[in-house]
């Protein structure tokens, strides 16, 4: 199967099989008016297989979140058709309506339409706590 | 200071002028008589609570000014299913300054946010209650003279026990803090308060379930109540409500200066033979209550 390579964008690769459509829900890459390819089970000399995401355009689409999905995930950063960036992005400081508060005693659980904030308080364990709250949230 | 929604919100230069204004206030209250003669608060009360309301009001007379407000659930618009934050921005629209206490965690976050007239946190759940604090600090500086070099006891509910949580974290802040944490093992510390607060500012503590094991070392001795409305589970409060209570007896091995605590109210964990011990301070801590709130609000509104 060919897929044609980008000349400028983003390749988000090494994405464990499987989760590549979680991926494109949380980066909302839905809402992008640019070619998208997802690659389901590639070949992959580490695992096995694996799945490969390519936008092909560079939009300021907050890709942070990647850390907090899988950290194993690299971001190559595409310009004039070559590789100008390879990183496999941090944990983000805040996750904003990823996790949902599991408190039912946070106020969270009750009133309606607030965003849900999670904030990054152990950068080593990877904890994050609700904002509101402040219990671990995962 | 826009707001108090947390202890840590406040800086120690901050805590230090509140209680430099409190200690004013009690020295010249015929100077505060007028402060706020125009001003209005609102309590917001969501869950029953005499004490903080009555301080509340207390203090805000005391400032000349005014009162307004609820003290239940079911006497508010939230009966109704008003949302927090639509009733906050209506009771702003009537009140200089909304003093909320709210069942749920994180409440008071929600309405400074959607507020445009101070918030004080008079509680929200399990998670804060930084007038209690302020109140708890104001205490220990009036008894002891100092907020720093103390060894510190805190006794009973440690785990849902919100006055100890931000005592912990405002005390960690001085030097030469010590913790001995008294509790039984089903009501501990969190780690996170361990892990974020002790062990982050190297803070050095001790965590027993014996009451009487370390009352020697202690200068101040932090005693709580076990909160029926925190448990889902009414065989576990059963269990565990009277593990402590403190009597003239286990008394004996305290220090001469040491300083009993207890935010109130409570049930058995102090017995009423320590009420006439001249170390026992929870009712004078109850008073400074007032006064460090009637700093917040003099603070808050940026009245001089």
């Amino acid at each position: 199967m060919n897929i044609d390579s980008i000349k400028n964008g983003y390749v988000i690769d090494h994405i464990q099989a499987g989760k590549s459509l979680e991926i494109y829900k949380y980066l909302n890459l839905g809402e992008l008016d640019t070619q998208v390819a997802i690659i389901k089970n590639a070949r992959s000399k580490k695992s096995g297989k694996k799945d490969i995401i390519k936008i092909d355009e560079h939009t300021d689409i907050n890709l942070d979140i990647l850390g907090y999905i899988d950290p194993n995930i690299t971001v190559n950063k595409i310009i004039d058709g070559k590789i100008v960036e390879k990183y496999h992005p941090k944990l983000p400081k805040e996750l904003i309506n990823i996790i949902k508060c599991k408190n039912p005693r946070c106020i969270t659980s009750v009133e309606k339409d607030l965003i849900h904030i999670c904030e990054l308080t152990d950068e080593k364990k990877g904890i994050y706590r609700c904002k509101y709250c402040e219990e671990q949230v995962n | 200071m826009k707001h108090l929604i947390d202890i840590k919100d406040l800086s120690t230069q901050e805590i230090d002028e509140l209680i430099l204004i409190a200690k004013d206030i009690m020295n010249n209250k015929d100077k505060y008589l007028k402060k706020c003669d125009t001003k209005k608060l609102a309590t917001l009360f969501y869950e029953p609570s005499t004490r903080t309301r009555l301080s509340f009001e207390a203090a805000m007379l005391e400032l000349g000014g005014n009162v307004l407000g609820f003290s239940s659930a079911n006497s508010s618009s939230a009966s109704k299913g008003e949302s927090l934050s639509d009733t906050i921005r209506v009771v702003g629209g009537y009140a200089d300054i909304i003093a909320l206490r709210h069942p749920k965690e994180g409440a008071a976050m929600v309405a400074a946010s959607k507020s445009e007239v101070p918030i004080i946190n008079a509680g929200d759940g399990g998670h804060s209650h930084p007038t209690q604090t302020l109140t708890d600090l104001l205490t220990i500086k009036c008894e002891k003279g100092r907020l720093d070099n103390l060894t510190i006891g805190v006794c009973g509910d440690l785990k849902f026990g919100r006055t100890v949580h931000s005592l912990i974290t405002a005390m960690s802040r001085y030097k030469k803090i010590k913790f001995v944490l008294i509790s039984p093992k089903e009501l501990k510390t969190p780690e996170y308060i361990k892990e974020n607060v002790l062990k982050k500012n190297n803070i050095e503590f001790i965590e027993t379930n014996d009451i009487e094991e370390y009352l020697s070392d202690l200068d101040i001795l932090y005693m709580t109540r076990v909160q029926k409305e925190r448990f889902f589970n009414e065989d576990d409060y059963v269990r565990l409500k009277d593990y402590y209570i403190l009597n003239k007896e286990k008394l004996e091995k305290g220090k001469e200066d040491l300083c009993i605590m207890h935010p109130l109210p409570r049930v058995n964990e102090i017995a009423v033979d320590v009420d006439d011990d001249k170390r026992a301070c929870y009712f004078k801590q109850a008073k400074y209550g007032k006064y460090i709130r009637m700093a917040l609000i003099l603070r808050l509104l940026e009245i001089e």
